[in-house]
């Protein structure tokens, strides 16, 4: 073995006079993922933090979220089911998902629709329309209720009113959740290549061809997130309603309302089961979101 | 020694980095650490660096035990491929960071930063911000920001990785005098043998977390422990059952005792070298000469030739290695 | 761009556009734009009038309290946690990342019930610490900072987060080679960095807590000039049809939205470059 000056030891198992020997040894390991297991590398500042941020975030969210699931069981089952099955809060529940799945579909349209007029068209106007759309956003939601009244409630320009009906549900929750779907998408469209559709193009693939097979592919993701975004905000919207909707029993009162009468009554034990079936809505949208995202990461 | 390095041994779950490797790196040497991607190199200077940390063994830097020293206490610069340039600072304060730091006489750091300028080229662009800077310049500033602490060692991870291969060649050249200048103890990691060969004093080839072999340029290149530091510091072919470079391998057009006979398959002329592809009755040897010797041979396809290794060539045995195609 | 394969036929386009802007127009736009309007039905009137109202002035000051405190709160708890997630490995981190979002889509009611469950004196889960400790929260102004906070707290992660992971660490490792300790490399590198992603954070946080009602209302004990905020005043002026204060403040909360969106919009480009 040659060795060098500064070699001071570098033992290696078998002599390299036969290096048939050690053949096995030096097939190429595969580089595997650094760490599959999860190991700390907090320092003791950091191990601080964590302390600190981990104690305000249970105080503030984990614990007042355990309470609220301790105390919809605290009369068990059958009370908790008797809560659901109660006709005034079940109508308040398909009136509530019937409308946020109805919005969700609208918003995975004309959202991907609007998302698609800011990326691939050019008019006047049209960063004017890029704020616009966030508005719904930075509006306070008791707002949004007001703006809509003034278009669409009694002394309304066009005509209607359609203050305390169905349809003031479908809008108020139609202005909160716009951004969403346009949001998400709006990234993914920018990023996709034209090279992509080019080649496809070149392949002989006709512009509708290209649309299904290789654009709408592209973006589902992103409109899946959007979508579960908007129905999770729809199923749990509150101020953009109390002033719009009436809040008519069997009509126009959606889950929140009901929950707040609840509370407003002095029922807790009602309020908290009520609730807890919004939390699962809540976390199921989060589970979905987490591995729509994984998917998209793994497909790099 | 400047710095010595025992028993290190590092894994990343169950993907073992480093295994046991010793390494003695002498005072004002420029050394680098050469070998395949992944093989472990940058690991290694990272954990002399205190940016990671080795699961066994010890790390010493200038005869002070520093393995469980964290890095602002090592005392050691540091140059990262991607130049980790301080993007919202001028080159100046760029410059000027470890010293601020150190809480230096503001005029003492005035000075250092200027003198470090004027040493990279990089004076009339003190004021800028890095961005407005190219590759080249960035990983000169970055060069300057690490001497200005007056490190120990300087460590430098892929330092030209990143750049095209015309500027690669000016700067690599540049560190070389530049260090012949600062004298301060240097130690690069490359995966480019000819960077190796052509910059540093001495080579630690390491592969799979192994120390393969460690010397001079030239040891290595002509006393190659074995297969791998042969093959991956130059070429190789395979002649009957030893391995070789293919401009070690002596051409005849006539019968000689201790040759292997074989018939030319294929002659390719690439500027000035041809490459010639013989058949074998134990495989195909590649053999490179010059453009006037395969004229005076005459060397075309289907003519027989009979090879053996020139006088005094590197060899090493050839059986079970994967290496040669 | 236009030269996509894909780019629409020209009626196509037309019909997209008009979908796009009409959809926005109908339901956005033209509203907004009516509910100004009649907020200067009379002129300034309104407006004048309305700050005129000590009550208004009280609620928006208390908004500002409450907006302000929820939001240092959240800047501090959202820097530590962005860094905790993207630069160490800690047991439940993907727990506590996937959790971080929970109250983006938990409704504003829930989120106030379930601080009145934890907290209230009576029959809270921590009602005797808090009774205890001699501390008020449901029904007081700690509550409603709560509130805010829960409703505004993924905000300033979302933001630091992304970038957070794309400056990488280089910066931060190269400044500990040349000496720096932890917190000198936290503010001298890594928060300069990320700064802009912080005001932008700063900003959503800003907006949402000025904006919050649901979770506010029911933590809120609701009463005028102590413990009423802007848009709880806004429901009940509405109801009492003093309408018109309650369009002259709803205007000045749609100010704060607009202006949020404008500070965000021109610290987009610069946080890009």
């Amino acid at each position: 073995m040659t060795s060098g000056p500064g070699l001071a030891g570098a033992e290696r198992p078998a002599p390299p006079a036969s290096p048939s020997s050690d053949g096995g040894r030096r097939r190429w390991r595969v580089r595997r993922s650094p760490r599959t297991t999860p190991r700390s590398t907090l320092t003791r500042g950091a191990g601080l933090g964590l302390g600190l941020a981990m104690t305000w975030f249970s105080l503030l969210v984990l614990l007042p979220l355990a309470a609220i699931v301790a105390t919809a069981g605290e009369n068990g089952v059958s009370r908790y089911l008797d809560v659901l099955r109660n006709d005034q809060t079940w109508a308040a529940v398909t009136l509530t998902v019937g409308q946020a799945a109805l919005v969700t579909i609208v918003n995975v349209v004309v959202g991907t629709v609007i998302a698609w007029v800011l990326v691939r068209d050019a008019f006047p106007g049209k960063a004017l329309l890029n704020v616009v759309i966030d508005i719904p956003f930075a509006l306070p939601t008791i707002v949004a209720g007001l703006v809509l009244l003034s278009l669409y409630g009694p002394k309304s320009p066009l005509g209607v009113d359609w203050a305390f009906t169905r349809y003031a549900v479908f809008l108020a929750l139609a202005f909160v959740t716009l951004p969403f779907v346009v949001r998400t998408v709006q990234p993914v469209l920018e990023e996709l290549d034209a090279d992509v559709e080019e080649a496809a193009a070149s392949l002989g693939a006709g512009r509708a061809t290209i649309l299904r097979r290789i654009v709408l592919p592209a973006l589902t993701p992103a409109i899946t997130a959007g979508a579960a975004l908007s129905f999770a905000r729809a199923i749990s919207e509150y101020g953009s309603l109390v002033l719009l909707s009436g809040n008519k029993p069997f009509a126009t009162e959606v889950v929140s309302v009901r929950v707040l009468t609840f509370i407003e009554n002095g029922n807790q034990a009602s309020a908290a089961a009520l609730a807890s079936v919004m939390l699962a809505v809540a976390l199921a949208v989060i589970v979905l979101l987490d591995v729509v995202q994984r998917r998209v990461a793994r497909r790099g | 020694m400047s710095i010595e390095v025992r028993g290190l041994n590092k894994s990343f779950g169950d993907f073992v980095a480093l295994s046991d490797v010793n390494v003695s790196l002498p005072t004002g040497q420029l050394t680098a650490l050469l070998g395949p991607s992944g093989g472990g190199k940058s690991t290694l200077l990272r954990i002399i660096a205190g940016l990671d940390t080795a699961d066994s063994g010890s790390v010493t830097i200038e005869g002070v035990e520093a393995t469980h020293l964290p890095p602002q206490k090592r005392n050691v610069g540091f140059v990262f491929q991607h130049y980790a340039v301080f993007k919202h600072m001028t080159v100046a304060k760029n410059v000027a960071f470890g010293l601020e730091i150190r809480k230096r006489p503001k005029a003492e750091i005035a000075e250092k930063v200027d003198e470090l300028l004027r040493l990279v080229h990089l004076s009339q662009f003190a004021h800028r911000l890095p961005a407005q800077l190219s590759g080249g310049q960035r990983q000169r500033m970055a060069l300057a920001r690490a001497l200005a602490v007056e490190p120990s060692v300087l460590l430098l991870d892929e330092p030209f990785g990143a750049l095209d291969a015309k500027v690669r060649k000016e700067l690599r050249d540049w560190l070389r005098r530049l260090h012949d200048e600062v004298h301060v103890t240097t130690v690069f990691v490359t995966h480019d043998q000819e960077e190796a060969l052509e910059v540093a004093d001495e080579i630690v080839v390491i592969n799979e977390g192994r120390v393969e072999q460690v010397g001079a340029p030239d040891t290595l290149y002509d006393e190659p422990a074995n297969d791998f530091v042969m093959g991956f510091l130059g070429e190789i072919t395979r002649l009957g059952d030893v391995l070789l470079r293919p401009h070690d391998i002596a051409v005849s057009t006539a019968a000689v005792p201790d040759a292997l006979a074989g018939r030319v398959t294929r002659v390719l002329r690439v500027g000035f070298e041809v490459r010639v592809s013989v058949e074998t009755p134990q495989g195909e040897t590649l053999v490179v000469m010059t453009r006037t010797h395969a004229r005076s041979l005459g060397l075309d396809v289907d003519a027989a030739v009979w090879l053996r290794p020139e006088p005094g060539a590197t060899t090493v045995p050839a059986a079970g290695s994967s290496l040669v195609r | 761009m236009a030269s996509r394969p894909t780019t629409p036929s020209r009626p196509t386009t037309w019909l997209l556009r008009v979908i796009a802007i009409g959809y926005v127009f109908l339901l956005v736009a033209w509203p907004v734009g009516l509910l100004v309007q009649r907020t200067f039905s009379n002129g300034l009137g309104n407006l004048t009038d309305a700050l005129g109202d000590p009550q208004v002035v009280s609620s928006l000051q208390l908004t500002g309290v409450i907006a302000v405190s929820a939001t240092l709160i959240n800047l501090v708890f959202g820097v530590t946690v962005s860094m905790l997630l993207v630069r160490y490995e800690f047991p439940g981190k993907r727990a506590l990342s996937a959790l971080i979002d929970l109250p983006l889509s938990v409704s504003p009611v829930v989120v106030g019930l379930a601080l009145v469950l934890a907290y209230n004196t009576r029959d809270g889960v921590l009602g005797p610490v808090v009774q205890g400790v001699g501390l008020q929260i449901i029904f007081s102004t700690p509550g409603m900072v709560m509130a805010t906070c829960f409703v505004a707290l993924p905000l300033v992660v979302r933001e630091v987060v992304p970038v957070l992971t794309e400056i990488g660490d280089d910066q931060e490792q190269a400044a500990r080679s040349l000496g720096a300790n932890g917190p000198q490399t936290f503010w001298r590198i890594t928060l300069p960095s990320i700064k802009w992603a912080v005001a932008y954070g700063v900003v959503l946080s800003l907006a949402r807590a000025v904006g919050e009602f649901g979770a506010v209302k029911v933590v809120s004990s609701n009463v005028a000039n102590r413990s009423q905020t802007a848009t709880l005043l806004v429901e009940a002026k509405y109801q009492n049809f003093q309408q018109d204060t309650a369009y002259a403040t709803a205007f000045l909360l749609i100010l704060v939205g607009i202006a949020a969106l404008v500070v965000v919009a021109l610290l987009r480009p610069s946080n890009e470059k």
